[in-house]
């Protein structure tokens, strides 16, 4: 009994210890932000890893997700002869909820994991070490052009799987089961507030990026530089990652959309 | 450096992709328009009870949006609510005998305030109030009266 | 500028003796392991200076501590003069831009390929022009005979051509000190010929001091200028080459004959084999 409080005590301690380090790895990389506005091609060269390359499956799963919205929405709502509202029903649950998170979850497995992964193993090889002998911190290097990537490309994802949702919501519905077009839009537009909706989505898709990102490369840098610990750091950004969107966007929500 | 420009080429392809999702997010699917604040003018009305009315709710006039809700307040003194609505300034000939009722876009759809027109000279202008209200209808109160209705005949 | 800064020190560094890396009293602690245990070393000027010790001793950590990537629990660290445990943070990297340090696997940019890599530091740290940089490059890759190589990315190369890649990187902003973490582990023999007379002809072509960690006894003393054997975070033994050949402590006999028992035994420590084996499970 007592050495389970005692191993409940470590680790409690451990977690403390290891968010503090976050939190000052954290401060330490945006100290590194100001430089980069003078060396923005390092940014650049990181949206592409994080931005770019997951395009296809953002837009691929932003897609199937709508038509699915499109097709559950039209069956539920022609149960109460509503479906004109189908346009409503998909853009608010993308805009609001699904477009911020999975594509956020959908980050935190494609690009978050590939950092952990490559920072763990510029630390495993000692790469890290050898910049900073060159008298290159790796803080300003490395992490502050990955970490404003992240920040950048999140919402620009968010809003790109939302915008193809819809697209795939429209094509199911006025497509496939026949939903008037024009009621379609009218219904949506007059529904979905730019401010309410759309802004606080961003929102929380900005709030998702910098923490997804933020858990990616402090889990590369703070790996335990063996294969087996890059490994369990990836898996960590990935668990954790998600776990934090999701906790996340519990809270945001009920502080958003809670009145 | 073939390959630095194609990383730019495609991070700028990425942005504007971004941007442009942005952008239809805010035009098509939600409405710009009513983000703006429009300029207005304030005219305050009095209703028994105000059912689903919330603020930025449309007011409309043969149909026509012409306004929102800015403000809804209880009036304790009177035991009402109060509401505020601010109309756009290019519709200042509303008359002031106009009468204004809260109703209900289809059976369970959004409510607004829908205006009809007197037949007055005189127009309302900032900070007036109207007379002639009509509360919101509730679906249980329509429903028992119907019930009652049908009973007694 | 970086030229400037390096020839003045070595100006200001003729004039006296004073050794260009001094530890005083450096205590080391990993866990409650005392990985190195009041001890001193001198580094002198335009030397080759070997530290030498069984695996697990330390000898990188050494390194480290001397490039300020790690603070000793007591002890100071001169290095040119300066303490690098008292630097800000400005002054110990520019600390860092005049000390080169060769990594024990090379720790290339893997993203990067050999030219980007020996560019990296001048890229960094100068405002050159691109083409004063190919020079420079191509320059320091002829210094380790893989001018040719320079398309290639770092998975393309042998072994010891990352090593020589990586040499090449680090003596590419001058440094006044190069540090060697185990050059010579894992090699074959050609490519460890190759690297030990390599880094003889750059200590004395480029008027370097050296550091060199490594356990490869044979090759390091023959090129060594001056000796340090470390074992259990104590200096056991030091001087030059020929007087660590006539030792007279048995454990560094054994240690630069390569004997398999002596003074160090063959047996990690451990409780009598018999009882060990009776427990069975129960340990």
């Amino acid at each position: 009994m007592i050495a389970f409080i005692e191993n409940l005590g470590e680790s409690a301690l451990n977690i403390f210890e290891k968010l503090g380090r976050g939190v000052v790895f954290f401060i330490n990389a945006l100290a590194g932000f100001p430089a980069l506005i003078l060396r923005f091609t390092l940014v650049i060269q990181q949206l592409y890893a994080v931005g770019v390359l997951s395009l296809i499956i953002i837009g691929v799963a932003g897609f199937f997700v709508g038509m699915v919205l499109g097709l559950q929405g039209y069956n539920t709502l022609i149960d109460f002869g509503a479906e004109e509202s189908l346009g409503v029903v998909v853009a608010l649950t993308l805009v609001r909820e699904l477009g911020p998170v999975v594509s956020a979850l959908l980050y935190a497995g494609r690009a978050g994991s590939a950092l952990t992964a490559e920072i763990g193993l510029m630390k495993a090889t000692e790469q890290l070490s050898a910049m900073e002998m060159m008298a290159v911190d790796p803080m300003h290097r490395v992490i502050a052009p990955r970490l404003l990537a992240g920040i950048i490309a999140v919402p620009l994802l968010a809003a790109l799987f939302s915008a193809v949702g819809v697209m795939g919501g429209y094509f199911v519905g006025v497509g496939l089961v026949g939903v008037d077009e024009g009621t379609f839009w009218s219904q949506m537009q007059d529904s979905v507030d730019i401010y309410d909706d759309v802004l606080n989505g961003v929102i929380k898709s900005i709030v998702f990026g910098i923490v997804v990102t933020w858990i990616a490369v402090f889990e590369g840098y703070d790996t335990v530089p063996t294969s087996e610990g890059v490994s369990r750091a990836t898996t960590r950004t990935v668990v954790h990652g998600s776990l934090a969107v999701l906790g996340l966007d519990f809270v945001l929500t009920a502080l958003m959309f809670g009145d | 450096m073939q390959h630095t420009k194609m990383v730019h080429l495609w991070v700028g392809l990425f942005v504007a992709i971004g941007i442009a999702s942005l952008f239809m997010l805010a035009m098509r699917v939600s409405n710009i328009t009513a983000f703006a604040e429009t300029e207005g003018y304030q005219l305050t009305l009095n209703f028994d009870n105000i059912g689903g009315l919330k603020v930025r709710s449309p007011v409309t006039m043969a149909g026509v949006v012409i306004g929102r809700v800015s403000e809804i307040s209880f009036d304790k003194e009177i035991y009402e609510a109060e509401v505020k609505v601010t109309i756009e300034n290019q519709y200042d000939n509303i008359p002031e005998d106009t009468s204004a009722s809260i109703f209900t876009s289809g059976l369970l759809g959004e409510q607004y305030i829908g205006l009809e027109a007197g037949g007055s000279d005189t127009f309302l202008k900032q900070g007036d109030r109207f007379k002639l209200t009509q509360s919101a209808v509730v679906l249980e109160q329509l429903i028992g009266q119907f019930l009652v209705s049908k009973a007694s005949e | 500028m970086v030229d400037s800064q390096s020839s003045a020190s070595r100006e200001s560094s003729s004039g006296d003796d004073k050794p260009l890396v001094e530890i005083r009293g450096l205590t080391f602690y990993r866990g409650s392991r005392a990985i190195f245990d009041n001890i001193d070393i001198d580094i002198h000027r335009g030397k080759l200076t070997a530290i030498m010790g069984p695996s697990g001793t330390g000898k990188t950590t050494l390194l480290r501590l001397i490039g300020g990537q790690l603070r000793p629990h007591a002890g100071t660290i001169l290095v040119d003069g300066e303490s690098v445990t008292k630097l800000s943070y400005k002054q110990l990297y520019q600390l860092r831009k005049r000390i080169g340090m060769l990594f024990q696997n090379g720790a290339l940019f893997t993203h990067q390929n050999v030219f980007d890599n020996v560019a990296f530091a001048l890229r960094e740290h100068t405002k050159l022009p691109e083409s004063m940089i190919r020079d420079i490059v191509l320059m320091k890759l002829e210094a380790v005979g893989l001018r040719g190589a320079h398309q290639l990315m770092p998975v393309e190369l042998s072994g010891g051509m990352s090593r020589r890649v990586a040499l090449a990187r680090a003596i590419a902003l001058d440094p006044m000190m190069m540090m060697y973490d185990e050059p010579f582990t894992g090699q074959d023999p050609i490519t460890m010929g190759v690297l030990v007379s390599l880094l003889r002809r750059l200590n004395d072509a480029l008027h370097l001091t050296s550091i060199l960690v490594s356990h490869d006894v044979k090759e390091t003393l023959s090129i060594a200028d001056y000796a340090y054997v470390i074992s259990e975070g104590k200096v056991v033994e030091h001087g030059t080459a020929d007087a660590l050949k006539n030792t007279q402590s048995d454990w560094v006999k054994q240690f630069l004959n390569g004997l398999s028992d002596g003074p160090v035994p063959f047996h990690y420590p451990a409780g009598d084999l018999y009882e060990d084996l009776l427990n069975g499970g129960k340990s």
